[in-house]
C-alpha cells in the first residue's frame, strides 16, 4: 500500500470514530425492541408512545423493529440463533413459556430491584401470567377477551331476547334455530371449531386437555366428547352454523359485519373493525357456559433478551410502555386491545367508549378467564388436535373417534 | 476477450467464478451438508443440538402422519403428472401451427410462469370459491354443480393441482414447442403419401420423437411435485382436515412453528432419498420407451 493510501485509510478511520463520539459524549443508550401487535392499524399508536418515552427519558433511545405476526417468530428463532436478536422484544402468551423454558429470557424480578422499577401498577392476574416457574421472566403489554358478539336487528326480527349472563349452550342452540329459520342464507351463529375454541369449550363443561398436575393428556374425557359433540352439533346436526362449504371462504368478521349471522364467538380486538364495518346494531355478552362459565384471556407480553448488554434500559421502557398512565390512555384511545393496568381511571376511559353498549363485559369476563393451556410443545400440540377436531367437524369421525385419536398422538408426539 | 494463459489463465476463470461458487458453498452446500448433520439431532434453534442418533428417523417412519403426507403427496403427482403432460403437449401441438397472433398466445400461456404463486394462488383461492367462483360459475352454464373444491377433503387436492398446471402448463409446453419444431417435416410428408391419418401420425412419428422431452418434463414435474409448497401453503394450508398436507408443508411446519430443526432435516433428507430412488428408477426405465434417434 502506498504512504498517500495508507494516509487516506488513517483519516476515514479517524472520521468513523469522530462521527460515533457525540453518541457517547450524551451517554445516550439506543435499545433495540421487536414487535407484531401493533400492526399495521396501530403503528401510528406505537411510535406516538416512542415519542413520549424518549421525552421523559432523554437518556434512552428506542429502535421499533415492527414486523407482521406471520413472518415474527420465525425472523425472532433467527435472530436469537444468530446473537442478533433486539435487546427487548413481545411474545404472545403462548410462546413466552416456550421461550422462558429455553432460557432465552432475563429474569426481571433481580433486574427490577436493581432498576428501581416496580410492578405495582399492574392487574395481578395480567402480571402473575408471565411468571415462569415462580420467577417473573416478562410484563404483560395488553390482554384481550373473547365474547359473545350478537346482532341485535335478528334477535328483534327473531322476536327473542337478547344474550344475557346467565346464558348456557342451550340456550345459544335455541335462540340460534330460530334466528336460521330467518332466511335460507342467515346463520344462527358463528363458532370456529378449532384448537382454542376447543380447550375454552372444554373448561365450560369442566373439562381439560391435562389432568391436575399436567403429567397426563385428558383429552379424550368424557366431558371433552361432549363438549366437542355441541360444536360440531351446531354445524352438522342443527346447522344453524354454516359448513365451510355454505361459509365458502369469507371471514366470519364479514359475515356478522353483513348482517348474515346473529351471534359470533371472538374477541374484544374485533371492536374497532365492527365500528365502522357493521350494518348492524351489535352488542355483546359475556360468554355462556355449560356446567360452568369460562372465557379466553389472551395476552401479549414484553420481554428481556438474555443476551441483551442494557437490560436496565430495556426494563424501563418496556414497563413504561405497559404501565404506565401516559402510555396506556394512548392505548385505550386508539382502541389497540386493554392495558394490563390495575388503575381505575384508565379502567373507566375504555368501559365509557362506545361501541358496544356492553363494554363491562371485558371485565365482567375475567371472572371466568380461562388461560392458553401453555406447554413447550405448544404450537405441536395445537396443530395435532387441530387436525382430528377438523376430522369430527368434516364429519369424518365422530368427536369420539377423533379426540381417541387426537390423544394417542399426543401421548406419542408431547413431552409433558 | 482475452485472458491470459496457462496459470494466469485459470486464475482469471477462477475470479470470476468465485461469486458463485462461493455463494452455492456458503448459502446451500454447507448449509445441506450440516442439515444431514442436524437430521441426527434434537436441535430447536433457541438450544445447543443434542446428537440423538437414528431417533428422528425411526419415529419419522413410524408415524402415520409421515405415511398419510406421502399418500397426499403421491395423489397429486398422479392427477398433477399427466394431466400436465396432455395439457402441454397438447398446447405445444395447437402452438406449433401458423396462424395469426400466434406470438401473442404463446406469450399468454407463458405468463403464469412468470407470476409469483402468492399472487396465483390468492386469486385462484376466489377462482375456485364454492359460492362465487369462476369455475363453478361457468360448470353452472353446463348445469353441474361445481363442488365446494378446496373446503371439501376430497376435491381439495384436485382444486390445487388446477391451479398448478395452470401455473405451469406454459413452461412446459415452451419446451415441447422445441421438440416439435426439431422434427424433420420429410417424415410426415412421407406418411402423407403412404395415407396415414392424422391419429397415426402423432402416434408413431410425433410421439417417439419428442419422448426425449417427454422424459425430461416427466422427471423435473415429478421432482417439482414432491416439493409442492406455496400454492398448497397459501390456498388450504394443509386442510381441510388434513386432506392437502403434502411433505413440504409438514418439513416447513416442523422446522418454523414446533421447533424441530432436526427431525425436519431428517424429513428432508428422506424425502431427498426419495427423490432420487425414483429418478433412478425412471432412468432405467427409458430404454423401454424413450427414442433418441431423430
Amino acid at each position: 500500500m502506498s504512504r498517500r493510501r495508507l494516509s487516506l485509510a488513517v483519516v476515514c478511520a479517524v472520521l468513523v470514530v469522530l462521527c460515533t463520539v457525540p453518541a457517547l459524549g450524551a451517554q445516550k443508550v439506543t435499545i433495540t425492541f421487536g414487535n407484531f401487535s401493533a400492526g399495521s392499524d396501530n403503528e401510528a399508536t406505537l411510535a406516538a408512545m416512542k415519542a413520549a418515552f424518549e421525552k421523559a427519558n432523554p437518556d434512552i433511545e428506542v429502535k421499533l423493529h415492527s414486523t407482521g405476526y406471520g413472518e415474527y417468530f420465525r425472523l425472532l428463532q433467527t435472530q436469537i440463533a444468530g446473537g442478533t436478536a433486539p435487546d427487548c422484544y413481545e411474545l404472545n402468551y403462548e410462546n413466552f413459556v416456550a421461550f422462558a423454558a429455553k432460557n432465552a429470557l432475563v429474569d426481571l424480578g433481580p433486574l427490577a430491584k436493581t432498576t428501581g422499577v416496580s410492578f405495582s401498577g399492574y392487574d395481578a392476574n395480567a402480571l402473575d401470567a408471565f411468571k415462569y416457574n415462580g420467577k417473573q421472566f416478562g410484563v404483560p403489554g395488553s390482554y384481550s377477551v373473547v365474547l359473545l358478539f350478537y346482532n341485535k336487528d335478528l334477535f328483534d326480527q327473531a322476536k327473542i331476547p337478547y344474550p344475557n349472563d346467565d346464558w348456557t349452550w342451550n340456550d345459544v342452540i335455541e335462540a340460534g334455530k330460530k334466528i336460521r329459520a330467518l332466511g335460507d342464507d342467515i346463520f344462527g351463529i358463528y363458532q370456529p371449531v378449532q384448537f382454542w375454541e376447543f380447550y375454552k369449550t372444554i373448561a365450560q363443561n369442566g373439562g381439560s386437555l391435562f389432568n391436575g398436575d399436567q403429567t397426563k393428556f385428558t383429552v379424550n374425557s368424557p366431558e371433552n366428547i361432549e363438549a366437542l359433540q355441541y360444536m360440531v352439533d351446531k354445524v352438522i346436526k342443527h346447522n344453524i352454523q354454516p359448513t365451510e362449504a355454505q361459509k365458502s371462504g369469507q371471514g366470519d368478521w364479514d359475515i356478522f359485519a353483513a348482517g348474515k349471522v346473529g351471534m359470533i364467538v371472538t374477541g374484544n380486538w374485533a371492536f374497532t373493525f365492527m365500528k365502522d364495518a357493521a350494518k348492524c346494531r351489535w352488542d355483546v355478552a359475556v360468554e355462556p357456559g355449560n356446567t360452568q362459565k369460562g372465557c379466553h384471556f389472551f395476552s401479549n407480553g414484553y420481554v428481556i433478551n438474555e443476551s441483551s448488554k442494557k437490560q436496565e434500559a430495556a426494563l424501563r421502557w418496556i414497563t413504561w410502555l405497559s404501565s404506565s398512565q401516559e402510555s396506556s390512555m394512548l392505548r385505550v384511545e386508539a382502541g389497540w386491545e386493554t392495558p394490563p393496568v390495575s388503575d381505575e381511571s384508565v379502567i373507566n376511559a375504555y368501559v365509557a367508549q362506545r361501541p358496544p353498549e356492553n363494554r363491562k363485559a371485558v371485565f365482567d369476563s375475567l371472572k371466568y378467564l380461562v388461560t392458553p393451556p401453555v406447554i413447550e410443545q405448544f404450537n405441536e400440540m395445537a396443530a395435532i388436535v387441530d387436525l382430528q377436531l377438523e376430522k369430527a367437524r368434516e364429519g369424518e369421525k365422530t368427536p369420539q373417534q377423533a379426540l381417541d385419536d387426537a390423544q394417542r398422538e399426543l401421548e406419542q408426539k408431547i413431552k409433558l | 476477450m482475452y485472458i491470459g494463459k496457462g496459470r494466469q489463465r485459470q486464475t482469471t476463470i477462477m475470479a470470476f467464478l468465485a461469486p458463485t461458487v462461493l455463494g452455492f458453498l456458503v448459502f446451500s452446500f454447507i448449509p445441506i451438508l450440516r442439515s444431514l448433520y442436524l437430521s441426527f439431532t434434537s436441535w430447536d434453534i433457541l438450544q445447543p443440538a443434542e446428537w440423538v442418533g437414528l431417533e428422528n428417523y425411526r419415529i419419522l417412519l413410524g408415524s402415520e402422519e409421515f405415511w398419510r403426507v406421502m399418500r397426499n403427496t403421491a395423489e397429486y403427482i398422479v392427477l398433477y403428472v399427466p394431466l400436465m403432460l396432455i395439457m402441454s403437449l397438447g398446447l405445444a401441438s395447437l402452438l406449433n401451427r401458423e396462424f395469426r397472433g400466434v406470438g401473442a398466445y404463446k406469450v399468454l400461456f407463458f405468463l403464469p410462469v412468470l407470476t409469483s404463486w402468492v399472487a396465483g394462488s390468492l386469486i385462484w383461492r376466489w377462482i375456485l370459491n364454492h359460492k362465487y367462483g369462476l369455475v363453478n360459475i361457468l360448470l353452472g352454464y353446463i348445469g353441474i354443480e361445481g363442488p365446494p373444491w378446496l373446503d371439501h377433503r376430497l376435491w381439495a387436492m384436485p382444486g390445487i393441482v388446477l391451479a398448478s398446471v395452470w401455473k405451469d402448463v406454459g413452461f412446459f409446453a415452451l419446451i415441447f414447442l422445441g421438440a416439435l419444431k426439431g422434427i424433420n417435416l420429410e417424415y410426415y410428408e412421407a406418411a402423407e403419401i403412404d395415407g396415414a391419418s392424422r391419429w397415426a401420425k402423432f402416434r408413431y412419428i410425433t410421439l417417439p420423437l419428442v419422448s426425449p422431452t417427454t422424459f425430461f418434463v416427466t422427471i423435473t414435474s415429478i421432482i417439482n411435485s414432491f416439493q409442492v409448497f406455496a400454492q398448497v401453503q397459501i390456498m388450504t394450508n394443509g386442510g381441510p382436515a388434513g386432506a392437502t398436507q403434502v411433505i413440504m408443508e409438514r418439513i416447513y411446519k416442523y422446522a418454523f412453528q414446533f421447533f424441530k430443526m432436526g427431525y425436519a432435516s431428517a424429513l428432508s433428507w428422506v424425502l431427498f432419498a426419495i427423490i432420487l430412488v425414483i429418478t433412478l428408477v425412471q432412468w432405467h426405465l427409458q430404454k423401454r420407451w424413450v427414442f433418441y434417434d431423430g
